[in-house]
């Protein structure tokens, strides 16, 4: 019942997708690999466009890659509803693409921001961590383009809407999605902490984003 | 041939991180008198006669410029 088929997008300079698709069959799901050229996505129950830096963050972090043949193709999957999560420079193609409101801007340190971090889970429609709402979870971070930006009327219709979906503790934004839901951008990378062989950081908290999205799937199956 | 020359900057109201450490370490130097420094992009674009003005503007909307972040402003050089 449970055995869902991810597809994991990827661009050239993506780097995260090997650590994806381990989570994904680690948490006893299929993961395939789906080249940003293709054009066909149907054939999976959720997509993901993992970190890394796609065409060397050239121009801005996610614009080249935003103009990918397959981007037309995640649109359509993400109109009828289907699940598409962003991580990290995922994220960020999902903002340049239009699929999510704001952008992701350099962050006000200048520096790469490379720890782990508590976020709080609003209450939210997002598919992705709906079931999780007003918990803690605690996750890694790794960016350098990562401070949430949209103007102030986008971000009171945004949280009217339950579309912010994760905050750090001094409140930030670290993750927003769609107003349906369905499509979901963070920073934070839940791949790097489902496992307790991934090493410092709390097993499962991760594990989370994945396995609720699993529910959600198990319920419009 | 023509010649344009696209000013990307940021939107005033977006914080630069970049322009306030410059300006920062500027007033290290001992140069005073700063009171605003922003740094932006500057594309140099070379396009055969026909490119029109629109389509570069359309350039900028599409791509060269986030329009959430950023403004841009488009020079014809000749």
């Amino acid at each position: 019942m449970s055995d869902f088929r991810f597809g994991i997008v990827v661009f050239p300079g993506t780097n995260c997708e090997q650590d994806v698709a381990h989570a994904v069959r680690w948490l006893g799901h299929q993961a395939e690999y789906i080249w940003h050229q293709d054009t066909t996505v149907s054939q999976f129950d959720a997509l993901v466009l993992p970190g890394g830096s796609s065409y060397g963050n050239y121009l801005r972090p996610g614009a080249l890659a935003a103009a990918s043949p397959i981007i037309a193709a995640i649109s359509e999957y993400a109109a009828q509803g289907k699940p598409v999560l962003g991580i990290s420079n995922g994220f960020q193609i999902l903002t340049e693409a239009g699929l999510l409101p704001g952008a992701l801007q350099q962050n006000a340190s200048l520096t790469h921001i490379c720890e782990t971090l508590d976020f709080y889970v609003e209450k939210t429609v997002c598919q992705w961590l709906q079931l999780a709402s007003g918990t803690m979870i605690s996750l890694p971070v790794s960016h350098g383009f990562g401070s949430y930006y949209a103007d102030a009327a986008t971000l009171i219709q945004m949280e009217s809407n339950g579309q912010i979906v994760l905050r750090d503790t001094q409140a930030r934004i670290a993750a927003v999605c769609n107003e349906q839901g369905n499509v979901f951008g963070m920073m934070p990378h839940p791949e790097r902490a489902c496992e307790v062989l991934a090493a410092n950081h709390p097993a499962g908290a991760g594990g989370t984003v994945f396995s609720t999205i699993v529910k959600h799937l198990e319920v419009v199956r | 041939m023509k010649h344009y020359n696209i000013y990307v900057t940021s939107k005033p109201v977006i914080y630069d991180p970049a322009g306030r450490a410059s300006e920062n370490t500027l007033a290290k130097l001992g140069f005073s008198g700063i009171e605003r420094l922003r740094i932006g992009k500057f594309i140099e674009m070379q396009c055969a006669d026909d490119v029109s003005l629109e389509s570069i503007k359309q350039m900028c909307d599409q791509l060269l410029a986030n329009p959430v972040l950023e403004d841009f402003r488009i020079e014809i050089v000749d």
